[in-house]
């Protein structure tokens, strides 16, 4: 998990934010993600965001949801992701690897094997959409023993006690959801204000990073001038594959040219 | 990280596993459920509509003919006669009070055979408030009578068609909705499943079903029914009907799961049955589930059963051993559902006739005289063309080879 603590270190010299792109690992089938991946660090991830395909994905919408269904269609299962995922450690020694997953896939592996087997692929940090603070205990401590960050949540909704666990539980970055609802760029990111990122980060949480809805290289770059240390983008990112089913040539490239973009913006 | 105000865990099982986001939602249902618990306003008003609106208490009644026993006698606890026609309109009255009372003008739901659903639009209808129900794609197909009662009242069913198009879909989308939209709206959960505190509310709303039985039946025999027999869905009326027996250690309580076509086929529903353990829609509980932890569809003839989960608190029930739980069958509830038709003139909704057939199963091999008590949680009426195809399609294959049996 020192990879993000010297991805942010390096940020900090160059004076810029980070661009975080998100896709579910095999989507839409487990030898093109390889590429789609490398593709995102090709264009200038900073790190990376991936999900594994869940059959229940509840804080995800439409695009994301069609994301696990394309992978669990093509019979990618967790292992298969674990293999991809170690094979893009391979391919760059340094990116941070987050993983953004359900609980059941975590629990069905038995905590202490789950983190162990995504410490063994090269993974920096787990979060874990559907497990608020209060029941992270045994999620936190089985991370930390494996040397991987557990990763928290702020809503917009926050109140002080939660920012001040969130501070001292949570190691990597801090998630900062922009708005209520689920993944999607249906609903655009709403920029929390330089006001709010102030108070959240004078608990001195990890590095905040602004996620849901961020689909422009406007919402990066205002995400980065209120305070947040960079931002997240998934749905934006997964409708290009979707647009590109069947092409693959045609889905890299728009793919290498809308990273392109949106790391130009922090 | 502010604390709970009531444990939201039974043993092992439960939980609040939920995004970070719909935390303050729960916590603040919960705290209105505290403190509606300890206002007698809210007991008053609670109470009122129960009796003056829905019906309350439904009777107890002896089957006359029922039982193929003669030491077995089996007592129904008429639910299929409150308003709505099922169990569903009790708790959905106590959650349209909590939503009122949380300042909250609108409610979210799911359904799956369409009783919650139902249950729910008159709730909204009654107390005013705006109502938006989500079910999944098959199930409006099979419950049709059920999506008009639900539009007749005011609500919008949205149709789901994601996964398998049953309730888990249903269930799904209704938290996607709760998640951007609980500053406004209440999610009106149907079951005593679901993050912490709903197993807890929905059994506090339903328990007036085992108090009433429990005076009745020791009004009528004079002492507890050796077993109370409930269908578990999601585990409302079971838990609803169990929770004023748990102390009485004599007093068997058997829930029946659907087995579908076979709980060694993959078409079933009997998430405790197969003994697997994980986390769905928010509680950590008996779930149907691949080695890898991906939700297995279910699959039950009646669509009030048809969920791959169970309420936390019959998980832990069954693990202290204080409750069984069995299998019945499609066939076995079918011939259940014709059963009681026939000999008492009461068609039971089929997930009823699952407790019902195993309550016929108990009474057939009883050797010494035995008092059962079954829920009859809700009526027919909603089941009639779904059971009628059915029934009309295995005429045809029986006519089929009987006719290849002559040639
Ligand atoms: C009549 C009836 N009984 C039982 C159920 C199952 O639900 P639960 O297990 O929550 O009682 C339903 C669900 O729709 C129902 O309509």
């Amino acid at each position: 998990m020192q990879r993000y603590q010297q991805m942010f270190n390096r940020l900090k010299t160059e004076q810029r934010g980070a661009f975080v792109p998100f896709v579910t690992v095999g989507d839409p089938g487990p030898e093109l993600s390889f590429d789609i991946i490398k593709t995102l660090i090709d264009g200038g991830a900073d790190a990376l965001e991936l999900g594994i395909p869940f059959s229940d994905p509840i804080a995800d919408g439409p695009t994301i949801q069609n994301a696990n269904l394309r992978a669990m269609a093509a019979g990618v299962t967790p292992a298969m992701c674990f293999d991809i995922i170690r094979k893009i450690r391979e391919y760059n020694a340094d990116i941070p690897i987050g993983l953004l997953l359900y609980s059941n896939l975590v629990m069905a592996r038995g905590l202490d094997n789950f983190y162990s087997q995504a410490a063994a692929a090269g993974v920096d940090s787990v979060l874990i959409a559907d497990v608020p603070l209060h029941e992270s205990k045994m999620f936190r401590q089985a991370a930390m023993a494996h040397d991987i960050a557990p990763i928290f949540i702020v809503p917009p909704n926050v109140d002080d006690d939660d920012l001040r666990a969130i501070a001292s539980y949570g190691r990597g970055y801090t998630y900062l959801l922009s708005r209520a609802g689920v993944t999607g760029t249906e609903t655009q990111a709403a920029m929390p204000t330089a006001e709010l990122i102030a108070r959240i980060r004078a608990y001195n949480p990890a590095p905040p990073l602004l996620g849901f809805g961020i689909s422009t290289p406007a919402h990066v770059k205002d995400a980065i001038a209120n305070g947040a240390a960079g931002a997240i983008c998934g749905s934006a990112i997964v409708k290009i594959l979707e647009q590109n089913l069947g092409q693959p040539a045609k889905l890299l490239s728009e793919l290498k040219q809308f990273i392109l973009q949106m790391k130009a913006a922090t | 990280m502010s604390e709970l105000k009531l444990n939201p865990y039974f043993g092992q099982y439960g939980g609040m596993f939920v995004p970070q986001l719909l935390v303050p939602a729960l916590k603040q249902l919960e705290q209105a459920f505290v403190d509606a618990l300890q206002d007698p306003a809210f007991d008053a008003e609670f109470q009122q509509l129960l009796t003056e609106y829905a019906g309350r208490p439904t009777p107890l009644t002896l089957c006359r003919n029922l039982s193929p026993n003669p030491l077995v006698k089996i007592y129904m606890k008429r639910e299929d006669l409150l308003h709505g026609g099922a169990h569903k309109t009790n708790q959905v009255l106590g959650q349209a009070l909590l939503t009122k009372r949380m300042g909250k003008t609108e409610v979210i739901a799911e359904t799956g055979a369409g009783q919650h659903g139902v249950a729910t639009a008159l709730a909204c209808a009654l107390l005013g408030l705006k109502c938006r129900i989500y079910m999944g794609a098959k199930d409006i197909e099979r419950q049709q009578p059920n999506v008009f009662r639900m539009k007749l009242m005011g609500a919008t069913v949205i149709p789901v068609t994601a996964g398998s198009g049953t309730l888990k879909d249903a269930v799904n989308e209704a938290m996607r909705d709760w998640s951007a939209s609980y500053a406004t709206s209440h999610y009106m959960l149907g079951t005593a499943a679901g993050p912490h505190p709903f197993p807890t509310i929905v059994r506090e709303f339903q328990k007036m079903i085992g108090e009433e039985a429990k005076q009745q039946i020791l009004k009528a025999e004079g002492k507890l029914p050796d077993a109370v027999i409930a269908c578990v869905g999601g585990g409302s009326n079971a838990i609803g009907i169990f929770a004023d027996f748990i102390k009485e250690e004599g007093v068997r309580l058997i829930g029946v799961e659907p087995g579908g076509k076979g709980i060694n086929t993959h078409q079933h529903g009997a998430a405790l049955s197969t003994g697997s353990y994980g986390i769905l829609h928010g509680a950590f509980t008996a779930i149907m589930q691949t080695s890898d932890g991906q939700i297995e569809e279910s699959y039950s003839v009646s669509a009030g059963l048809d969920y791959p989960a169970v309420g936390p608190q019959h998980t832990h029930l069954q693990q202290t051993g204080r409750a069984e739980y069995v299998a019945i069958n499609d066939d076995e509830a079918l011939a259940a559902f014709q059963h009681l038709a026939k000999a008492e003139g009461i068609i039971p909704a089929l997930e009823s006739s699952h407790a019902l057939a195993h309550a016929l199963k108990m009474a057939k091999e009883a050797t010494e005289p035995m008092v059962l008590l079954v829920n009859l949680s809700g009526r027919g009426d909603k089941d009639l063309s779904h059971v009628h195809s059915i029934l009309a399609e295995q005429a045809t294959d029986n006519a089929k080879t009987s006719n290849e049996g002559a040639h």
